[in-house]
């Protein structure tokens, strides 16, 4: 009989864990990818309104590894991937770990139509290599990842689901009660969704859609309800890309949130990033979708309160 | 006052000017967007349930709640009136708000009225009450059918499964929690 009994009970779902990371490894280092370390504490990670980075001995511990691995896009690696640890202060709940592991990879010569197909194919790469046969059983149904995924606008799924239209939603300020009530639930059931094209407002590092500028070339992956991965054509204009910065820290500082210096080394390289697309996937609720875990605490060796 | 960082199942809100019991929660964060508490809370009042939705910065009043020592003395029409031990003071209480304790309320019961404001909105009784059959079949000496339980008829008028060798006329300790037998009352 262990003392550490919740702990004990974990090793099939850890077992589980570690065999999905390296059916990532592989689908990437097949598909000809750099797999890189960046560091884990950085001066400037990129200010966004909703997200609070945890502070680090005048640094900060990084929300994502977004910044390091764009220049590095911009110095020249085409195809780069990392799985790390992020933090994000304060984000504790059924699905959210304030300390999680994040799979981000970026493409140059690519968008976000491009990376809907390659994360696609990662995910059935996955799942085939854990030998679940496409079928998945996701808190009480059954999702069918073989199928053709569906792909969605954000604009449609408001007017199907919501109740209301994007820019009503907008204008009420209830985009976000709305997307969490009555669109998230509804998607990625069945077969898993793309939903694409958010707001401009809603993709502070996103390139605008040329042909409709009011949404941006951002996705979201859901399945069974649950948001698994953010994804955009990267914004490649340093001057529009500071604009959106600035706008961010002032909404930070507006409601009093703790102060992000602007990440300046990243500004100056932006120029010359070569159209590219990036999309960070939250490895920990891969895992949990795969294992029919009712929360991100069963698929964690440790959750804060733990330790 | 409390913070939406206060937020968990069994909080005790005001809202609307309502008692309200926070019976499921989840923290929500829609893709770089704002972090949202989903709660359900049930009104301590009318039982209805409500589904919020709160921002962070929200903040809530806490439930003004105090719990005290009454007994209960008699039932007239659907009302239920108790005493307050120190004051003497009366409170009644609607049926619907007594709820499953009528089953086991006999006159005189020390009991812990729930107030909020100046209305009395619950009841918690003892754990154990002792309570009279005042019907139930005899134990048949002899009998195989191998029952090991039979229906009793309370003073309150409630019914329940006690051993067979439970006359009527006898008291009986019920466990108000569960509503079960206990055991049988010794003297």
């Amino acid at each position: 009989m262990t003392v550490n009994w919740g702990l004990a009970r974990r090793r099939e779902a850890l077992g589980a864990r570690a065999r999905i990371i390296q059916e990532i490894r592989r689908f990437f280092i097949e598909g000809g990818y750099l797999e890189v370390e960046t560091p884990l504490r950085i001066p400037a990670p990129a200010p966004e309104s909703h997200i609070d980075p945890v502070p680090a001995d005048g640094w900060f511990l990084q929300t994502s590894p977004e910044i390091c691995m764009k220049r590095m896009l911009a110095a020249g690696y085409g195809r780069l991937f990392q799985i790390c640890h992020c933090w994000r202060a304060g984000e504790r709940g059924r699905m959210h770990v304030p300390e999680f592991t994040m799979l981000e990879w970026y493409r140059a010569g690519t968008d976000y139509a491009g990376l809907m197909d390659e994360c696609e194919r990662l995910v059935r790469s996955v799942v085939e290599g854990m030998g679940f046969g496409g079928k998945l059983a996701f808190r009480g149904g059954t999702i069918d990842s073989a199928a053709p995924w569906e792909r969605t606008t954000v604009r449609d799924a408001f007017v199907k689901h919501g109740g209301m239209t994007m820019e009503e939603a907008l204008e009420r300020d209830v985009f976000d009660e709305v997307m969490v009530e009555r669109i998230e639930p509804r998607l990625g059931n069945g077969r898993p969704t793309f939903i694409h094209d958010y707001p401009a407002c809603r993709g502070a590092l996103a390139r605008l859609k040329p042909d409709d500028p009011t949404v941006a070339e951002r996705f979201e992956l859901y399945i069974g309800g649950v948001e698994l991965a953010n994804a955009f054509s990267e914004l490649t204009d340093p001057v529009e890309q500071r604009t959106r910065f600035e706008s961010e820290a002032a909404f930070r500082a507006f409601r009093g949130q703790i102060t992000i210096p602007l990440p300046e080394n990243f500004l100056a390289e932006l120029a010359e990033m070569p159209p590219s697309a990036g999309i960070a996937l939250g490895v920990d609720r891969l895992v949990m979708v795969l294992l029919d875990a009712a929360s991100i605490d069963e698929v964690v060796a440790f959750t804060p309160e733990e330790l | 006052m409390y913070s939406v960082a206060d937020l968990k199942k069994g909080l005790k809100i005001t809202l609307d000017g309502d008692p309200y019991l926070v019976i499921a929660f989840e923290f929500s964060k829609p893709g770089k967007g704002q972090a949202l508490y989903r709660t359900k809370m049930r009104n301590m009042i009318t039982g209805g349930i409500l589904d919020r939705t709160y921002r962070s910065g929200e903040t809530f009043e806490p439930a003004a709640l105090e719990e005290r020592q009454m007994q209960y003395l008699y039932k007239e029409d659907n009302h239920y009136t108790f005493m307050d031990n120190q004051t003497f003071e009366q409170v009644q209480m609607s049926e619907e708000a007594v709820g499953d304790s009528k089953n086991f309320m006999i006159d005189n019961l020390p009991v812990d009225v729930l107030i909020f404001g100046e209305k009395a909105i619950g009841v918690t009784l003892p754990n154990f009450v002792n309570l009279r059959v005042v019907q139930t079949d005899p134990w048949v000496k002899g009998d195989t059918s191998g029952s090991d339980s039979k229906p009793a008829t309370l003073e309150t008028g409630y019914v329940l499964r006690v051993p067979p060798f439970i006359e009527e006329g006898e008291m009986i300790v019920v466990d108000t929690r569960t509503g079960d037998y206990s055991t049988r009352v010794r003297g």
